[in-house]
């Protein structure tokens, strides 16, 4: 008898074809970036040595001070990659949906920051009391961007509460665009500066006797790292925190024990927008520069760091969101740059992009992935 | 017990890897889109516009037929626009109007109102501004605007764009209507020509313009650099868009052949905000003065990140008019740069269609505004306007029944023929490629972020094509 030629059978074939074409992509990826690393420590020792005179001939190699700066700004920038990422993260750990709209509390955090510290600054009291101004514009920003995640939850995902995933997947992304258009209205379409940093804070500093950094990047890794401790001790050791790990474990049967789960996920909104608005003031001080669109592409990369991290893992959004900030910083040069790529800076969002799929394909979960629960999240 | 345990796990696998799946294609998705949406590609479709001409064709045949023509330019080729009595002309700015470019686009498109107020009637008919269109300074801002000038036949001329970017869209729709588009702020070699006979890659006929060709500018900065400042090595950014990457390219050619060296010509993309890894790329070879022809906001993130960066601490930074905007100058970090950009000191030059000097035009402004205007084409955007009523005035002629014939050949015509017009930015003359402006470049020292008025006054190179 030949065998059967089945439905079962040409679905078997299809996926070896699958598994396949998946090694064969990471052995492909792999090796890219394997040789371009080789590459690139073979111009370190030598910018004129035999392969990168024929592939790049115009290779100088970095100094380590410069190799320094790009590690820095990668890190910074990673940090408030994780702060956001946290945000998206936590929501889906709770409620298995995508909240799009998360990058623009963020952004709503930064104008927050914006006309608060230009206020601040025109009376005078930046100048004169600095710290005191720039605590004040924290607070600030953080009540105004949890109060938009708070009201967005009430308005636009607990009514459909229930609904298929897909439903509020696309009401955040409807949100996104209404917040981004409120922006506008308000404040109009043009790029607005937040106003000047003290010198003593945006100086060089030299730390530890070895790293030099800016103050104003130092302030951005510090606040993420203080910040995250926080995160931390909330969800692990307080009574709230428990409450959300029960809720994002299993609704109903924690409703079952008596947490009120609704509030459970409010507060999850709550603490996610917190840390969008610290965010969100961290990326107005480095950058000085705000738009109603530059919520977005944080906003994208943070959920990509999110699920590089694993997604529903806190410690792995952080993770998630420092590699992104740095391989985004530092792989153009070290990685693509030795293969005499032309525009290699230009290529910075593709390889934020490239990363999330290559850890996808060596590590489905993510880099710190665990199983939730068997309930399907997707 | 064991086998259980083993059943089990493919099921969690099988889900697992389903939900992973989904995610991932989600994701390709996004990245995709996300890549995509900062790239702007120059795709611009021609619009179905071919048998409208046909039809304007034959109107102009009828009209041809039963009037008596007045002395005029133009032999109907492209057909003609008829404006009833009382009807207005219509005419259209299309500028960067909203966005972080406004501050550049807003004043031309203020200077295009008073220039159309200035000049007056055309053999009696009013003229019509309409509704100031935006070009939002991208080619589907310049598409889309372009669109909605051609699929309104009453209109005999455009003004802009404001970037060249958009105006690479733009144009292929407006030269293909038959009408013609004068812009006071586009200085792409692109546009027009390679000033050596050879059109450029995106020119069209119909095309004009009042600003300089930016192998002027990159000429001037390139030679300012090397013989003023006596700096042998330079780099260039750019952002990909046309006018930036044209002109970064027309000072690292020119400056490589009066015999500088250039260590590094990188790109960004659009939207970034983290110039570190771009400015280290440039650092590698710590180049003595660093050109970066872009716009604002990613302008802003160069020249505060630029100094914290190592092997660019003492590097001289140079921008040019696209940056050249009250709102850039006024940060601290800008101070010490230096600017290229048009001529802008216009003094007592007259435009000859309106008779008004460069003076009445900025207390007009002033009065009407509040502010004197924050960028440097305001100049270029009037001459723009009055060449184009007098182009449309001199192929016009009024019918037996009253009415104004436009004809559009016409309007070209004399616009390919305009030589030794006297306009606010000098004598002008157009070459064959629609290259029109005095092609005055000078180079500014900006010293003080609180007076923009007086940095762009200080002039410290000045040039102007042998």
């Amino acid at each position: 008898m030949p065998p059967p030629v089945t439905a079962e059978n040409n679905k078997l074939n299809r996926r070896l074809g699958v598994d396949a074409f998946l090694t064969f992509m990471r052995v492909v990826m792999s090796t890219f970036v394997i040789l371009g690393l080789l590459m690139f420590i073979g111009q370190q020792i030598d910018p004129d040595n035999f392969v990168a005179s024929r592939i790049n001939p115009d290779a100088t190699g970095l100094t380590a001070a410069q190799f320094e700066g790009l590690v820095i700004s990668g890190l910074s920038q990673g940090a408030m990659y994780g702060l956001i990422a946290l945000g998206y993260s936590m929501v889906y750990g709770v409620l298995g949906f995508i909240n799009f709209a998360h990058g623009e509390v963020f952004m709503v955090g930064a104008m927050t920051g914006m006309i608060t510290s230009n206020k601040l600054d025109e009376s005078g009291a930046w100048e004169s009391n600095f710290l005191l101004s720039l605590l004040f514009v924290l607070v600030i920003a953080i009540i105004c961007s949890t109060l938009t995640a708070i009201i967005m939850e009430r308005v636009a995902y607990r009514p459909l509460r229930g609904s298929p995933r897909l439903i509020p997947l696309i009401t955040s992304i409807g949100v996104s665009f209404f917040i981004q258009n409120v922006s506008v209205v308000l404040l109009g379409p043009g790029a607005k500066s937040y106003p000047t940093l003290p010198e003593w804070l945006s100086k060089k500093r030299e730390l530890l006797g070895f790293v030099t950094i800016e103050g104003t990047r130092l302030m951005v890794l510090v606040v993420a790292a203080i910040s995250m401790v926080a995160l931390w001790y909330l969800v692990e050791r307080t009574k709230i925190g428990k409450a959300m790990r029960a809720v994002a474990e299993d609704k109903e049967i924690a409703s079952l024990m008596g947490i009120n789960v609704n509030r459970t996920i409010v507060t999850t909104f709550a603490v996610g927008g917190a840390m969008a608005g610290v965010a969100g003031i961290l990326w107005g001080l480095l950058f000085r520069s705000v738009v109603h669109t530059t919520g977005f592409l944080p906003g994208i990369k943070a959920f990509s760091a999110a699920v590089v991290g694993g997604i529903g893992n806190m410690g792995g959004a952080m993770a998630g969101g420092i590699t992104l900030g740095s391989a985004e910083s530092v792989a153009p040069l070290i990685l693509l740059e030795p293969w005499g790529i032309d525009g290699v800076s230009q290529l910075k969002d593709a390889v934020a992009f490239l990363v999330l799929i290559f850890v996808l394909l060596v590590k489905p979960t993510g880099l710190f992935g665990e199983r939730l629960s068997t309930e399907d999240r997707a | 017990m064991f086998t259980c345990g083993i059943n089990n796990n493919p099921t969690l696998e099988g889900q697992t890897m389903e939900r992973t799946r989904k995610l991932l294609l989600l994701l390709a998705a996004l990245a995709l889109f996300a890549v995509a949406c900062g790239d702007d590609d120059e795709a611009a479709t021609t619009g179905d516009d071919g048998d409208d001409m046909a039809e304007t064709g034959n109107d102009m045949a009828e009209t041809g037929n039963d009037s008596e023509m007045m002395d005029h330019l133009g032999d109907g080729s492209l057909g003609t626009i008829t404006v009833e009595p009382g009807a207005e002309v219509q005419i259209r700015s299309l500028n960067a109007l909203t966005g972080d470019v406004a501050l550049f686009g807003l004043p031309i498109h203020r200077a295009i109102e008073i220039a159309v107020d200035d000049y007056g009637d055309i053999h009696g008919f009013s003229v019509s501004l309409g509704q100031g269109l935006d070009d939002l300074c991208s080619s589907d801002g310049g598409q889309a605007a372009a669109q909605t000038i051609v699929a309104d036949e009453q209109i005999a001329g455009v003004v802009g764009t404001s970037c060249s970017g958009a105006a690479v869209a733009a144009a292929p729709l407006i030269s293909e209507a038959g009408i013609v588009m004068i812009s006071g702020g586009n200085t792409s070699p692109a546009l027009t020509s390679d000033l050596a006979g050879t059109a450029g890659e995106n020119y069209n006929e119909g095309y004009y313009r009042t600003a300089h060709n930016d192998l002027y500018q990159g000429r001037a900065m390139a030679l300012f650099v090397f013989n003023d400042l006596g700096l042998t090595t330079a780099a260039a950014i750019h952002d990909g868009d046309p006018y930036t990457q044209g002109l970064a390219q027309a000072f690292v050619d020119a400056y490589e052949e009066i015999g500088g060296e250039i260590t590094g010509f990188a790109g960004i993309a659009k939207g970034d905000t983290d110039m570190v890894p771009v400015l280290t790329e440039i650092a590698a070879a710590s180049p003595q003065a660093l050109f970066f022809p872009i716009f604002q906001p990613e302008g802003n993130f160069i020249a505060a990140q630029a100094p914290g960066v190592a092997g660019l601490e003492d590097t001289q930074l140079l921008a040019a008019d696209g940056l050249l905007v009250a709102g850039y100058l006024a940060l601290e970090e800008t101070e010490g740069m230096y600017f290229s950009g048009p001529d802008s000191r216009f003094g007592e030059n007259v435009n000859q269609s309106t008779g008004k000097s460069a003076v009445d035009f900025t207390s007009a402004y002033e009065s009407l505004h509040g502010e004197a205007p924050t960028s440097p084409f305001w100049g270029h955007g009037y001459d723009a306007t009055a060449m184009l009523l007098d182009a449309i005035e001199s192929a016009s002629y009024v019918d037996g029944d009253g009415n104004l014939v436009i004809d559009k050949a016409g309007v070209r015509e004399h616009l390919d023929g305009l030589t030794g017009y006297n306009g606010l930015i000098g004598l002008i003359n157009c070459d064959a490629f629609g290259d029109c402006g005095s092609q005055k470049v000078t180079v500014i020292h900006h010293l003080d972020s609180n007076d923009f008025e007086g940095s762009t006054d200080n002039v410290v190179f000045e040039y102007a094509p042998s």
